[in-house]
């Protein structure tokens, strides 16, 4: 017996083309990331480590940019497929996950508010698989309340205005100054999805740029060291007069709040698919092991105890599960999904951190052990509840749609 | 350049892999199946080849329904086409009866003029590995097997072969057959698109009658050889232990002098 999670989830898709998709994913997954993540994680908690061959692989398999459109690139897929796969990959590798879930993020503000000339000029490269995006919308006086942020374009006098939007590289129209904070990926994407004032005007001063990660003036922080999900490398970004083209500008000036906040309902699917993936994981462990482990004579699980304990985690999973789908087959419609996305992402991380706690009480002593994998889950569980909106902020979302 | 790949449908090897009760045949309907592992390492090749120097990539498998799987496998990597030959009188065929029917199945898709065929060094679930061998004189085709690197020439595929004690470098002309091993190459995923473009490829469906194969020249009646009884491996028993009362030493040093490791 093992006790990696092999997650063997029922599955519904509304194409055949889902059910493909998931074979594949269940071989990458199989192959290349249950095999090298307990290793990969343990390094990466020491010293940096960071997974760009595990995301070259999944970009050459079409699994890193799903959701996006077919004509650039993406693999044209609804979300209730795309954050399927995410789920997959979390059940193994959840720093994986959430990177799979942040380069997406990264490119929505392109494919969704980006010019007809923008998206032909940079999607092809975001999309390709070979390149992974960074998300810079924190700082380190900015988080829940990101109007607060300070980070600064200006125009730089003699510029290109942006005229022709041809993505071509002429004169820098703005310089970026300032500091992101948390930013997943730093030091390692190939381009950054930048929020950065142009105005004073608090929420409505905001624009959106794709800042090139070789671009002069980038650099970057030394890595956070964290609690978990230690492959997920994340530090400060620093902008020092970063030369930015106006074609790179997303949007219209001061359109960047709007952009960054509906980027975040599509990613806070993102998280909770992959929050539901690990809180599955934790639980296949924990019924593996409760199933197996005697105490008085008999397994541990005959104990109704026990075994309510465990109907209460498959509960909580599925019900993450049906949460998230549910915002997707909105979104997917067309329909505004906010809410849902909000719900879901409260319900699908809280459900991960306390599947991943109650699983190490399964495992007992065993569990708090780094010989079993739970441990390592409990601690990935909990940034879910922080990243990508606090779930407090999540609660604010959704009582605002509740209260009009 | 025409390219054959041999592909088989095996039992999943992490699964729990049995036997047919009824007949001693490999149990193929009991367990999910997949493209034997060892065969995507010759697919791998042939599309390596026909991306480098053009060409055409057809794989050809014999198998019940199921085995359909290694050949969508095989075009979600890259191949072009399908060949697929299936008949209920095929069921228990022995390496001699299989390289009969693959060789008519390969003559019949290259218009009895395949340039390279390649396989697989052994399949991962009978792993006899003599099948390529029969397929080249069947076809009446020098063989260069268990190829750890493969290249084209002017008429003629050159091979590394790795042995225990040295390495064997071998020229054979064209048309030839090659069997590659797991050092040749790292086979791809297939990738989204491959997949979806693989719906929309070719694959043929043949019985014995398409290939001119009577029924009594193959299947579990016909074979050379017959596997009499089969049994499990007994389950590991429980090793010995070493109670250290002082003499811990001593006793490891003698079990292992026992058994002649010292
Ligand atoms: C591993 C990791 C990866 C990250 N990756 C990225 C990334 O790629 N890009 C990026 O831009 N950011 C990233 N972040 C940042 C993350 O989004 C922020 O940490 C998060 O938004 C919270 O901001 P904060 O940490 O400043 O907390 P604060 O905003 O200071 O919040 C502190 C506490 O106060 C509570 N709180 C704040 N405001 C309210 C309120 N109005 N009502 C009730 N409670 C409130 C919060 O819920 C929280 O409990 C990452 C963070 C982590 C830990």
């Amino acid at each position: 017996m093992t006790y990696s999670a092999s997650m063997a989830v029922q599955r519904l898709f509304p194409t055949d083309e889902g059910h493909d998709l998931l074979d594949l994913t269940r071989e990458v997954v199989a192959k290349e990331l249950r095999p090298k993540v307990d290793a990969a994680e343990a390094a990466a908690a020491l010293g940096e480590e960071f997974p760009t061959d595990i995301f070259r692989i999944l970009g050459r398999a079409g699994l890193l940019s799903l959701p996006h459109p077919e004509e650039f690139g993406g693999g044209g897929q609804p979300y209730e497929v795309y954050l399927q796969v995410v789920e997959e990959i979390a059940s193994a590798w959840m720093s994986v996950a959430v990177g799979v879930s942040v380069h997406s993020l990264t490119a929505f503000p392109v494919t969704t508010f980006g010019s007809p000339a923008q998206r032909e000029a940079l999607l092809p490269g975001m999309l390709s698989g070979h390149q992974l995006g960074a998300y810079g919308l924190s700082e380190p006086l900015a988080g829940s309340d990101v109007a607060a942020m300070t980070t600064r374009a200006t125009r730089d006098g003699a510029g290109d205005d942006g005229a022709g939007d041809d993505g071509a590289t002429d004169d820098p129209a703005y310089r970026i100054r300032g500091r992101k904070a948390w930013i997943s990926h730093a030091g390692h994407a190939d381009y950054y999805t930048t929020f950065a004032r142009t105005s004073d005007a608090r929420g409505r001063g905001i624009s959106c740029f794709i800042v090139p990660g070789d671009a002069p003036g980038l650099s970057f922080g030394a890595p956070e060291k964290k609690m978990g999900l230690h492959c997920d490398t994340v530090r400060e970004v620093i902008y020092e007069d970063v030369p930015v083209d106006a074609a790179r500008r997303i949007g219209d000036e001061g359109q960047g709040m709007p952009i960054a906040l509906a980027a975040l309902d599509a990613g806070r699917l993102g998280i909770a698919a992959a929050a539901t993936g690990l809180a599955q994981s934790a639980l296949d462990v924990a019924v593996a092991y409760a199933k197996e482990r005697e105490q008085f004579g008999r397994a541990i699980a005959s104990n109704q105890g026990l075994a309510f304990l465990i109907a209460d985690l498959e509960a909580a999973v599925l019900g993450a599960r049906a949460a998230y789908l549910f915002a997707a087959r909105l979104k997917d419609a067309g329909r505004p999904y906010g809410k849902e996305a909000a719900v879901a992402k409260l319900l699908a991380t809280d459900a991960a951190m306390r599947v991943t706690t109650d699983a190490i009480q399964v495992l007992g002593g065993a569990g708090y052990t780094q010989d079993f994998p739970v441990e390592r889950y409990f601690r990935e569980a909990k940034v879910t509840q922080i990243f990508e909106g606090t779930n407090q902020i999540q609660r604010l979302v959704i009582s605002r749609h509740a209260l009009g | 350049m025409n390219i054959v790949v041999c592909v088989k449908h095996v039992p999943d090897a992490q699964a729990d892999r049995g036997f047919n009760e009824s007949d001693n045949t490999v149990d193929r309907a009991g367990v999910d199946g997949l493209l034997s592992e060892l065969d995507e390492y010759a697919v791998e090749e042939a599309l390596k080849l026909a991306e480098a120097s053009g060409g055409e990539v057809t794989v050809v498998t014999i198998g019940p329904d199921q085995a359909a799987d290694a050949v969508k496998k095989a075009l979600q990597m890259g191949a072009d086409k399908g060949v697929h030959v299936n008949d209920e009188a095929i069921h228990g065929s022995d390496a001699p009866a299989t390289s009969l029917i693959l060789a008519e199945a390969i003559k019949k898709a290259t218009d009895g003029n395949p340039e390279l065929v390649i396989t697989g060094m052994a399949s991962t679930d009978g792993t006899m590995g003599v099948v390529p061998a029969m397929l080249a004189e069947r076809l009446g085709l020098p063989q260069v097997t268990y190829a750890s690197e493969l290249t084209l020439g002017d008429g003629k595929v050159t091979i590394r072969r790795d042995n225990d004690a040295n390495t064997e470098t071998i020229e054979a002309s064209l048309p030839a057959l090659v069997s590659v091993t797991d050092q040749i190459n790292e086979p791809r995923y297939p990738s989204f698109k491959g997949i979806m473009a693989a719906k929309k490829k070719p694959v043929e469906s043949w019985t014995l009658a398409d290939l001119g194969i009577d029924a009594g020249q193959v299947g579990l009646a016909n074979a050379w050889t017959k596997v009499v009884e089969i049994a499990k491996r007994p389950p590991r028993e429980q090793g010995e232990i070493v109670k250290d009362e002082g003499d811990g030493g001593t006793k490891l040093a003698e079990f292992l002098a026992a058994r002649k490791f010292l």
